[in-house]
């Protein structure tokens, strides 16, 4: 139902092992592996990745702490934070009780008076919980302190469809908080992403809000050399061409963007040259590189996961409106999903996240090769 | 209307019962309310815990310890220094009224009349590296931290000279060279965020090892009765305890949260016992006279400077004004009010301190005549100074829009092309 070449579930050890592993890659992935990448000899799974961001930042930095629920002695409730508790103690790791508003608002105040923290919540759904804090105390307030209170936190998590989790456990929240100026919301896809990133946010003096994806998290991805070294950080507000290509552009973050590949392959054999932007940056969106990749393509289908309405893609549909309006050869497609709370039964939730399926035809749509509906139906 | 006409009879008589001493619970030997546990001394403070539930009995043997000496509680220089800053709360709140109903200041401005022997009595006690939070009754606690007067009414002005230049408001007064981290509009949103300030300072203290001789940095929250139905309240109530975090919880109980009454909105309006039920020490104090308060507020904060904990500290106290500048104020009967502004803190103090003969009427007089020039100077460096310039829009939205800041080249960091690759010093 997922779609997502290879799955495998990371024995979560810190940098200094997984150096030493060396696992096989396989499946098409590999080949834009062997393309972008430098020694692609090395691979590690998102869940590794960001438990030695997490691992490395701590150890740079002792202002540094992670707080959130179960991320102490369960180890992190999908084991990102795995060993930590260990090395850094209970006064770094701190397990907090079931209450949301307080420990963000207590991580917001941390911050305020000198800390970094990093607040874990489960899933982004609670951090609904917890929404006043983000936006009022930490978001603001650089600029209702004009420039005294800036607030060096991290809130991280993961966002979005998991498997057969419900309506209350399945929301994406990267439109929500890309709303808000004062945040900055990254959306890491890869391994690299995840450790680049999330150590881009660590060091990062403003509010971040981490979205990553929990299905990916067992996903494993080639890592360069460069990418494990302890000081690799990636530019907030840059996006990144996974996959260059000249007919159309396909924007995408998070899990969509191994959706995204997938398509631009099926759709190579069918002679369209699909360009896939990996956004990483969902505030700052990196405007200049997709309007950039526009310009060059002329069309544009944007992917995401979350609903339709008030969503990342009509952002972007915007940004090269404004921008680009005189490049574009047809109108912008929009995948996004289905405008209906999360449903339970496997084939509906499969019928309300986007598939490989769906940015194919969005995009000979955009290419005016479009077949009719009722033949696919 | 249905709600009993003034339940002051009930909510004071508990007061006065504790104070002579009824209900008090067995204290250990050594008498004082908030006695001093021996660290490690796990069993001591067990039953330390649960004996200094009601504590406010401690003020009566101490006021009776006092009386007996015959010597004031305060020295001459404390004792101006209070009046002082009571009457600077009061003057200031004046003429924001004035200022306003001349459309000087306008949006939401909450004026803090009446409540001045709180924000004295704790805050005069505190350092530089204190910190203190409040709501969007804010204006006297910024000024009894020691923002300058002028600063203030600039920033409700919506100049550029003031604290936070005109960006934040009535509401929002945040001032990072004396620690008052904000001014919160929304009820409860102050709390977490002291308890987060109260976090950072023992993180410094134990994890960083950057000790003061003194001891933890102390935090004040502010808020009041209305906050303390708020989930919030609870949340960090128990994770303060649970981490002994060196916080002081400020309940400012006037009686009304805009117009819903207290006793209508809480299940068990005696707010001090909420203390402990989550473990840490509950007082309920009169909040008129500033003197109890200071008594208090000592304990509390020496409490949590040595490392000992939260204490929650419910200050009995009354605004004489309206909730905010717009509030009709129809709800309050008149002779709750009068009974309130009969115990007018600044008027009790004066009344004190020449009584004790620590000062004569014209010395008072003359601190009142300094605080009047203060407060128009204040407003006429308001005046004059500058709008914000049309720049200011988008500044400080982030403390670093490009992340990572400036290199040492002086040029923004991800835009070097080594960054990309991982190779760049970050």
């Amino acid at each position: 139902m997922l779609g997502v070449a290879r799955r495998r579930l990371g024995s979560g050890t810190v940098l200094g092992q997984l150096v030493q592993a060396l696992r096989p890659t396989a499946a098409p992935a590999s080949t834009t592996a062997a393309r972008n990448y430098s020694a692609a000899a090395k691979e590690i799974t998102v869940r590794e990745a960001l438990n030695s961001a997490l691992d490395e930042e701590m150890s740079a930095d002792p202002s540094v702490f992670l707080m959130g629920e179960e991320v102490g002695e369960y180890q992190g409730a999908y084991k990102i934070s795995k060993g930590l508790l260990d090395k850094y103690g209970p006064d770094r790791v701190l397990d907090t009780p079931i209450t949301e508003a307080g420990f963000t608002g207590i991580g917001v105040g941390a911050a305020y008076h000198g800390l970094r923290p990093i607040v874990e919540f489960m899933t982004f759904n609670f951090s609904m919980q917890a929404i006043d804090h983000i936006i009022n105390s930490a978001a603001k307030s650089n600029y209702m302190s004009s420039g005294q209170i800036s607030v060096p936190i991290v809130f991280r998590g993961p966002n979005g469809a998991a498997a057969g989790v419900g309506a209350q456990h399945s929301q994406c929240y990267a439109a929500w908080y890309a709303h808000v100026p004062g945040l900055k919301v990254l959306a890491p896809y890869s391994a690299e992403d995840a450790r680049g990133l999330l150590k881009a946010a660590i060091r990062d003096p403003d509010p971040v809000v981490f979205l990553e994806n929990e299905l990916l998290y067992g996903e494993s991805f080639p890592v360069s050399a460069e990418a494990l070294d302890s000081s690799f950080c990636l530019p907030i507000g840059k996006a990144k061409i996974e996959r260059q290509g000249k007919d159309v552009t396909i924007t995408a973050f998070s899990k969509m963007v191994g959706y995204a590949l997938q398509a631009a392959d099926i759709l190579a054999k069918e002679g369209i040259s699909a360009e896939v932007i990996n956004l990483r940056s969902i505030r700052p969106l990196d405007r200049a590189a997709i309007n950039a990749s526009v310009r060059k393509t002329t069309r544009l289908v944007t992917v995401e996961e979350g609903f339709p309405q008030h969503g990342v893609g009509a952002e972007i549909c915007m940004a090269v409106v404004e921008d680009s309006f005189e490049y574009l050869d047809a109108p912008v497609e929009r995948i996004a999903g289905a405008d209906v709370p999360m449903p339970y039964a496997a084939n509906l939730e499969r019928m309300a996240v986007p598939q490989v399926e769906d940015i194919v035809r969005a995009a000979k749509r955009a290419c005016y090769r479009a077949v009719p509906m009722a033949a696919t139906a | 209307m249905a709600a009993p006409s003034f339940t002051a009879a009930k909510f004071l008589a508990p007061v006065a019962a504790r104070s002579g001493g009824e209900r008090a619970p067995p204290l250990p030997a050594t008498g004082a309310g908030f006695a001093r546990p021996r660290r490690g001394a796990q069993q001591q403070q067990t039953r330390l815990r649960t004996a200094l539930a009601v504590s406010s009995d401690v003020l009566a043997g101490n006021k009776a310890a006092q009386a007996a000496s015959g010597q004031p509680a305060v020295t001459r220089e404390e004792a101006l220094e209070l009046y002082e800053d009571m009457v600077l709360g009061r003057v200031f709140e004046d003429m924001c009224a004035q200022m306003y109903y001349r459309g000087k200041m306008f949006g939401f401005v909450h004026l803090y009349n009446g409540q001045e022997a709180v924000s004295t009595g704790f805050i005069k006690l505190l350092n530089q590296a204190d910190c203190v939070v409040s709501t969007y009754r804010d204006h006297v606690h910024a000024l009894s931290k020691g923002v300058p007067a002028r600063s203030v009414m600039a920033e409700l002005f919506g100049k550029a000279t003031g604290c936070c230049r005109g960006q934040g408001g009535s509401m929002h007064m945040f001032s990072a060279p004396h620690n008052l981290l904000g001014g919160f509009a929304f009820i409860g949103e102050g709390i977490p965020v002291a308890t987060g300030a109260a976090f950072a300072a023992k993180y410094r203290h134990e994890v960083l090892k950057q000790s003061s001789p003194d001891g933890l940095d102390v935090t004040l929250a502010f808020f009041g009765d209305g906050t303390c139905n708020n989930g919030q309240f609870f949340e960090c109530l128990n994770m303060a305890q649970l981490w002994r975090l060196p916080i002081v919880f400020v309940v400012e109980n006037n009686l009304w949260a805009i117009g819903m009454s207290h006793i209508r909105a809480t299940s068990d309006p005696e707010i001090y016992k909420k203390g402990p039920a989550f473990g840490m020490p509950g007082v309920h104090v009169d909040g008129m006279d500033v003197l109890k308060v200071r008594e208090v507020a000592k304990e509390a904060i020496e409490r949590a400077r040595r490392g000992e904990g939260p204490t929650l500290v419910e200050c009995e106290t009354y605004r004489f004004r309206g909730h905010s500048l717009a509030d009709p104020d129809e709800l309050r009967k008149p002779d709750e009010k009068s009974h309130y502004a009969a115990r007018d803190p600044i008027t009790a103090l004066k009344k004190y301190i020449i009584e004790q003969n620590l000062a004569t009427e014209p010395e008072l007089k003359s601190i009142e005549k300094k605080i009047d020039d203060v407060v128009e100077e204040a407003v006429e460096f308001a005046d004059a100074s500058p709008h914000p310039p049309r720049s200011q829009l988008l500044e400080n939205v982030f403390a670093d829009p490009k992340g990572f800041g400036i290199g040492p080249d002086g040029k923004y960091r991800c835009e070097d092309p080594k960054f990309t690759q991982g190779t760049a010093q970050v």
